[in-house]
C-alpha cells in the first residue's frame, strides 16, 4: 500500500530525513517510535502533503501512485489520513460543517453525489457513540476551546467518518488520560480491517498496549535504524533509546 | 436658480431656504479632493470628472420579475422601490397601517412636522459638500415614520434602481427615518444599477432619528455592478436607551464610500456598527465611521472585517469621540483584514479622542494573510484549495454575519459571498 524509498527532506537547509525506507501493507499496523527531533512528525507531514519541507530525494508511492505529485486534498481523496499532533482551532466553522464539507468534497472528487443529510447524520451519530462523544460537540467551532483530549478524539472521529485506507496517528496519545486513551484506541481498533493500514507514531509504549502493532520501527536522527515486532516496543520502554545508539555505534 | 428647475415646482416650498443654502455650500466647497484628510485614500476624481445626466429615463418600465433577484424576496416585507430616483408605486409594497412608509417628496411638499423637525437637521455637517449637494437636489427617497410603541411587523426594503442607459447618470436618494419612543423597525437598503455600459454614481444621504427606547436595524447590501460608484452617508441621532445597529456588506461596485456617523443625545443608548468588505479586481471600499459619545453611559460596538483580493483597496477610518462629560462610556472598535494578494491593500486608521476619564474604550486593528497551518489542515481532509480558503474566509467573517438577524438575508449574504469566492459550498447545515 505505502512504499517509501530513500526519502530525504530538509527544512531551511537543515536535513531532517536522511533516507527513509518504509513499506506498509493493507491490514498492518506499524508503530514508529523515537525520541524528540528524530523526524517522526516530519515524515508524517510529508506523507500527508505539507509543503514547507524540501524533499531532496527518494519517493513515496501509495498504491503505486506517486504521492509527491499530488496536493494534500488529492492524497486525502486516495485515502491518506493524518491525525494531527496539534489539531488547528478554526473558530466559525462547526465540526458538522467541516466534516460535511470534507466528506462531500471527497465524494465530489470521486464523481459521487453529496451524501444525503440524513445518512450523514446517522453516520455521525454512530461514530460518536463509538468514541463516546457528546452530541453537543457537533455544533461547536472546530477544535476551539477543546481540551487536548477532545481535540484528539475529534481527530479520530474525523478518521471514522472519512474511512481512510492509510491512517497516520501522529502522537495521538499525547494529552490523553488513561480513559480517553482506551476509548480512542478502541475506536481505532474497530475501524481496523484487512483493507486498511495504520501507522502509529508515538514516544511511549502505553498506546501500543491497546493498538497492537505488527511491526515496530525505531527512528533516530532522520533514519529508521531498527525494525522488529511488538516486543521491540517493550524493550524501548524498559531501556530507552541509548542501547540502540550504542548498537549503531558498534556496527559503524 | 437653474438647479431648482428640475425640482417639480418645489422652489417655493419652505425647504427652499435649506436647499438654497446647501447649494451655496456645495458651490463654495466643491467635490472633496485627496488634500482633504477625510478623503486622503479615496479619489472621487475619476467619477466626478464625468459628465452626468440627472434626468430619469421617462420611457423605462420595470416589472417585478426584472428586479425580483435584487430583493430579499424569500420573506414577506414592505418595499419602497425607486427607479432613477423616482418613486415606483408599481414595484412598491406599502402597508395601510398605523405607521407611515412613503416617498419623501410628499413630506417635503406638505412640509410636515417631521420634515420641519428632522429634515437636514441630523445630517448637517457644514463641511460635507456631498451632503450639501444631496440636500440641494434631493427630491425623492424614503420617508419612514414609526409612531411611539409600534413594532413594525415585517422588514422594510428600500431599493434604488438605475435604469439601463447610454449616458452616465447621477442619482441622489435622500431618506429620513424617524422611529418613535419604544418603536421598532428593521430595514434593508440596496442601490442597484441595471446599466452595465455606463457609469452610475449614487450620492445617497440617510438621516435616522431614534427616540427613547427605539430599536432600529439597518442592513446595507452593497453588491452593485462594476460600473457603479456609491457615496453613502448615514447619520444617526439616538435618544436614551435606544438601540441602533447598522450592518454594511460591501461586496460589489467599483467605488464605495460609506460615511456613518452616530451621535448619542440621551444616556444608556447603544450603537452597533458592523461590516464585511469582500473585494476583488480593482474595487475600492472606504468606511468612515464617527461615533460621538456626547453624553454619559452609552455603549458603542464596532466590528469591521475586510477581505481583499487581486488589486482591491480598502480604507477603514473609525473615529470614536468621548466628550468630557461622557463618563461611563463603553466603546469598542475592531477592524480585521485579510490580504489575499501582494497587490491588495488596506489603510486602517482607528482614531480615538477621549476627553472623559472614567471610560472603557478599546480598539484594535489587524492585517494578515490566511493561516497556512489551518489551510493545510482543511486540505488534508480532502477539501480543495479554493474551498478550503473560502471556509477560512467564511470563518474569519463569521462573527459579523452573526449580527444579521433576518434569516433570509443571512442566507442571501452567504450565497453572494460564496458566489464571490467562486465556490459551491453551503456554509450551513
Amino acid at each position: 500500500m505505502l512504499k517509501i524509498d530513500q526519502l530525504k527532506a530538509s527544512i531551511e537547509g537543515k536535513e531532517i530525513l536522511k533516507g527513509i525506507n518504509l513499506e506498509v501493507n493493507a491490514g498492518e499496523v506499524h508503530a514508529i517510535m523515537g525520541p524528540n527531533g528524530s523526524g517522526k512528525s516530519t515524515l508524517s507531514n510529508i506523507i500527508a502533503g505539507r509543503d514547507e519541507y524540501d524533499v531532496t530525494g527518494g519517493s513515496i508511492l501509495f498504491n503505486k501512485e506517486d504521492l509527491m505529485e499530488l496536493e494534500p486534498e488529492e492524497r486525502a481523496h486516495l485515502g491518506v489520513f493524518l491525525s494531527f499532533q496539534y489539531p488547528i482551532e478554526i473558530p466559525g466553522v462547526s465540526v458538522t460543517n467541516f466534516i460535511k464539507t470534507s466528506i462531500n468534497e471527497t465524494r465530489k472528487a470521486k464523481g459521487l453525489d453529496p451524501m444525503p443529510a440524513k445518512e450523514m447524520l446517522k453516520m455521525m451519530r454512530e461514530k460518536m457513540e463509538l468514541l463516546e462523544m457528546d452530541r453537543k460537540f457537533l455544533n461547536r467551532s472546530l477544535n476551539e476551546g477543546f481540551s487536548g483530549g477532545e481535540k484528539k478524539r475529534n481527530e479520530i472521529f474525523q478518521m471514522a467518518m472519512l474511512e481512510p485506507k492509510l491512517a497516520i496517528l501522529d502522537e495521538t496519545d499525547s494529552g490523553l488520560d488513561i480513559d480517553a486513551l482506551r476509548i480512542v484506541a478502541n475506536g481505532v481498533n474497530k475501524l481496523k480491517s484487512e483493507d486498511n493500514a495504520v501507522i502509529v507514531i508515538t514516544h511511549y509504549q502505553r498506546l501500543l498496549d491497546h493498538i497492537i502493532p505488527d511491526v515496530v520501527h525505531v527512528m533516530l536522527d532522520g533514519r529508521i535504524v531498527k525494525t522488529g515486532d511488538k516486543t521491540l516496543a517493550y524493550e524501548l520502554e524498559e531501556k530507552g533509546y541509548d542501547w540502540i545508539k550504542q548498537e549503531l555505534a558498534e556496527t559503524v | 436658480m437653474a438647479f431648482e428647475a428640475g425640482l417639480n415646482g418645489q422652489a417655493n416650498s419652505p425647504v427652499h431656504k435649506i436647499r438654497s443654502a446647501a447649494f451655496d455650500r456645495f458651490e463654495a466647497l466643491g467635490f472633496p479632493t485627496q488634500k482633504n484628510e477625510d478623503w486622503k485614500y479615496s479619489s472621487l476624481l475619476p467619477i466626478t470628472k464625468r459628465d452626468f445626466s440627472f434626468t430619469p429615463n421617462k420611457d423605462v418600465a420595470l416589472e417585478y420579475p426584472d428586479v425580483k433577484k435584487y430583493l430579499v424576496h424569500e420573506i414577506d416585507s414592505y418595499q419602497l422601490v425607486f427607479l432613477d430616483g423616482v418613486f415606483s408605486s408599481w414595484l412598491s409594497k406599502i402597508p395601510n397601517s398605523n405607521f407611515h412608509i412613503g416617498c419623501l417628496c410628499d413630506g417635503l411638499e406638505k412640509n410636515t412636522k417631521t420634515i420641519q423637525k428632522y429634515f437636514s437637521k441630523i445630517a448637517k455637517d457644514p463641511k460635507d459638500s456631498l451632503v450639501a449637494m444631496n440636500t440641494s437636489f434631493a427630491v425623492e427617497g424614503a420617508l419612514v415614520e414609526i409612531p411611539d410603541n409600534v413594532a413594525v411587523d415585517k422588514p422594510i426594503q428600500l431599493v434604488y434602481f438605475s435604469s439601463k442607459r447610454e449616458k452616465d447618470f447621477l442619482v441622489q436618494p435622500r431618506n429620513l427615518i424617524v422611529v418613535g419612543k419604544n418603536a421598532e423597525v428593521q430595514l434593508i437598503e440596496r442601490h442597484q444599477s441595471l446599466s452595465p455600459e455606463s457609469t452610475t454614481f449614487t450620492n445617497s444621504v440617510t438621516e435616522i432619528y431614534a427616540d427613547q427606547d427605539a430599536r432600529v436595524s439597518l442592513y446595507k447590501i452593497q453588491n452593485d455592478i462594476p460600473t457603479s460608484s456609491l457615496v453613502d452617508t448615514t447619520v444617526v441621532e439616538q435618544e436614551s436607551r435606544s438601540n441602533v445597529s447598522i450592518g454594511t456588506f460591501s461586496l460589489g461596485g467599483q467605488f464605495t464610500r460609506n460615511n456613518l456617523t452616530f451621535t448619542f443625545k440621551g444616556e444608556y443608548a447603544e450603537a452597533n456598527l458592523s461590516g464585511i468588505s469582500l473585494l476583488n479586481d480593482r474595487q475600492h471600499v472606504d468606511h468612515h465611521t464617527i461615533v460621538d459619545h456626547a453624553v454619559p453611559n452609552c455603549q458603542s460596538n464596532e466590528l469591521y472585517k475586510g477581505i481583499f483580493d487581486e488589486k482591491s483597496h480598502g480604507v477603514f477610518n473609525g473615529a470614536v469621540i468621548v466628550q468630557k462629560d461622557a463618563q461611563k462610556t463603553n466603546a469598542f472598535q475592531q477592524n480585521d483584514n485579510v490580504l489575499l494578494t501582494d497587490t491588495a491593500s488596506i489603510d486602517s486608521k482607528p482614531q480615538l479622542e477621549i476627553y472623559a476619564d472614567d471610560v472603557k474604550c478599546s480598539h484594535g486593528c489587524t492585517i494578515g494573510q490566511l493561516d497556512q497551518d489551518a489551510l493545510f489542515y482543511l486540505k488534508s481532509r480532502g477539501i480543495a484549495d479554493r474551498e478550503a480558503k473560502a471556509m477560512l474566509l467564511y470563518a474569519f467573517k463569521h462573527d459579523v454575519m452573526e449580527t444579521v438577524k433576518i434569516e433570509a438575508l443571512y442566507k442571501r449574504l452567504n450565497k453572494i459571498i460564496a458566489q464571490k469566492l467562486n465556490v459551491d459550498i453551503d456554509f450551513e447545515l
